[in-house]
């Protein structure tokens, strides 16, 4: 492959980091209490920290590679460590990885408040590796969800249409909006939930968070193109003809995705929030990650429009429900991955039933979903049982109420306090002196 | 000696504290603080979600004058602090025991 592709690669990968940190982390802190937003933050900084490492280890070989284990897993000791991965396949590995990453950090809205943060970096790398590497080996590393002659496609439709998810509907957001759900279905609810204000602390955030989402998610769904490899001049036709149109469909589908949601609210709430603007470009993003590269730009759109509408009014459900979805990841997450999911079967220009080709895209398209959310339901549920029953989930009633930033990092994010908020203590005095004698010496 | 105590819509302060120092008022303690009236809270939404905010955000002004000033200013809040729309605030005057300026030690009057 050329330079160009490659220099695209890189910019694409740094992209896709940026959404976890610090994109991820601002939007989700913004809407946490100012007593928590700190935990909030660092759950997608250690996220970062632990993928990093663990996808290195046997995240890629889990997810790609050539031992398919049942269509279902790679062997994870192929390329442990990156044994025998080429120089130039490095940035495939680093862009998987930072898919990886905000997958688990994406989770960490719904857990707001009290997950213990040990339990959170035990959860993680657990989680990847039963939940996320399987159905990213399941859906683009030659598994059953994927293009494979004996993929679901393969059995029930000679392989025509195949499964479409460019860039991680169901790998990422279905993923990871059923185990936000199955976590706090485990963890259980928030002190005062339902009764207690709950307000996000600061919505500028949020929106800094939201626009540098909008910007990285550019990275994640442009740089999810995998060449047809023909010849190199059908190659470079597709780049620059399908980099064109993703990036559209992309930019068109987040838009729509404000709109759709402020409506709903403009509608229900008489007024249209900053908030719903924000979660309205996520939506709308959420819904085209699969879909980006089967859609007209009209009905990148359509699904859009959708996607902002139908999340605006899912994220109401945990209060009728009550589950304490903290910061909706289920409501946005897996609500819009199943709208751009299942959309694709309606909406594809090449094998949509809107546009006459019959049922048998949707029929993919839902069996896909299907087997994705009971894989995630069952891999979380296994893991957070785990977690629960050995370190356990949550922190005290009382660390709860005082904040979980101080209580499980030892700071707060705010000082507001006029006199800089107290005194030196003893041994952070020593501290100083062993630097300033080590200055001199 | 009287503690004239103000809670005026922040928005005011400029106007008050303009108005005060025109008067000759050299010195007062404002603090950013929250509280209710007849005017209660207000209802905001997040992500559909109603919630009921009891508290609104209120200045409040603390001023230290001698016994005879306390009217004027009274009346210089009221001009300069008043909307007619209801949370507008209150002032209320306190007799104060006595006054001492720390830097010098000066008591009650020579305090002020």
């Amino acid at each position: 492959m050329d330079y160009g592709y490659h220099a695209w690669m890189l910019v694409a990968a740094s992209l896709v980091l940026m959404m976890t940190t610090p994109a991820l982390a601002l939007f989700y802190g913004g809407m946490s209490r100012s007593k928590s937003v700190l935990n909030m933050m660092m759950m997608s900084f250690t996220a970062a920290g632990i993928v990093g490492i663990v996808y290195v280890l046997w995240g890629w070989s889990m997810s790609f590679g050539s031992q398919d284990i049942g269509m279902i897993i790679n062997n994870p000791f192929e390329t442990f460590g990156l044994s025998g991965i080429a120089g130039q396949d490095y940035i495939f590995v680093g862009f998987q990885m930072t898919f990886a990453i905000i997958t688990a950090a994406l989770i960490s809205g719904a857990v707001a408040d009290r997950l213990k943060f040990s339990a959170w970096v035990m959860f993680v790398p657990l989680w990847l590796t039963l939940s996320y590497f399987p159905i990213a080996h399941m859906v683009w590393g030659g598994g059953f969800l994927g293009d494979a002659a004996n993929g679901v496609s393969g059995l029930l439709f000679d392989g025509d249409p195949l499964p479409i998810d460019y860039a991680g509907g169901t790998v990422v957001h279905v993923n990871a909006g059923v185990a936000a759900l199955v976590l706090v279905l485990l963890l259980g609810k928030r002190l005062g939930f339902g009764s207690e204000p709950m307000k996000p602390h600061n919505l500028t955030l949020t929106m800094v968070g939201a626009g540098l989402l909008w910007f990285g998610w550019y990275g994640f769904n442009v740089g999810s193109i995998v060449f047809g490899g023909e010849s190199p001049e059908a190659d470079a036709t597709q780049f620059i003809s399908e980099t064109s149109l993703v990036w559209l469909n992309t930019t068109v589908a987040a838009a729509a995705g404000i709109i759709g949601w402020l409506i709903v609210e403009k509608i229900r709430d008489r007024k249209a929030t900053s908030l719903g603007a924000a979660s309205g470009v996520v939506a709308g993003l959420v819904a085209i990650t699969p879909a980006c590269q089967a859609l007209s730009p009209v009905g990148a759109i359509l699904l859009g429009l959708v996607a902002g509408g139908l999340c605006a009014i899912a994220v109401g459900w945990k209060h009728t429900l009550g589950y304490d979805d903290s910061l909706d990841v289920v409501g946005v997450h897996l609500v819009g991955g199943l709208v751009g999911t299942v959309g694709a079967g309606f909406l594809s220009t090449s094998s949509g039933l809107l546009y006459g080709h019959g049922f048998q895209q949707l029929v993919v398209q839902v069996l896909v979903v299907l087997v994705a959310i009971v894989w995630s339901g069952v891999a979380t549920l296994l893991v957070g049982l785990l977690v629960k029953y050995t370190i356990g989930l949550r922190i005290a009633e009382e660390d709860e109420v005082e904040g979980i930033d101080f209580v499980e990092h030892g700071e707060s994010a705010y000082d507001l306090s006029p006199g800089g908020g107290g005194r030196r203590t003893a041994s952070s005095v020593l501290a100083r002196k062993t630097v300033s004698e080590g200055a001199h010496a | 000696m009287k503690l004239v105590t103000a809670i005026i819509k922040p928005h005011k302060w400029e106007d008050v504290r303009e108005a005060l120092e025109t008067f000759g008022v050299t010195g007062m303690t404002v603090s950013e603080v929250s509280g209710y009236g007849r005017q209660k809270g207000h209802t905001e939404v997040y992500r559909g979600a109603e919630y009921d905010i009891a508290l609104v955000p209120k200045l409040r002004i603390e001023i230290v004058v001698d016994d005879g000033d306390a009217e004027d200013v009274i009346g210089i809040v009221l001009k300069t602090a008043q909307t007619g729309r209801i949370g507008d605030g209150k002032v209320w005057v306190s007799p104060l025991d006595s006054v001492v300026r720390v830097r010098t030690g000066d008591r009650d009057g020579a305090a002020i």
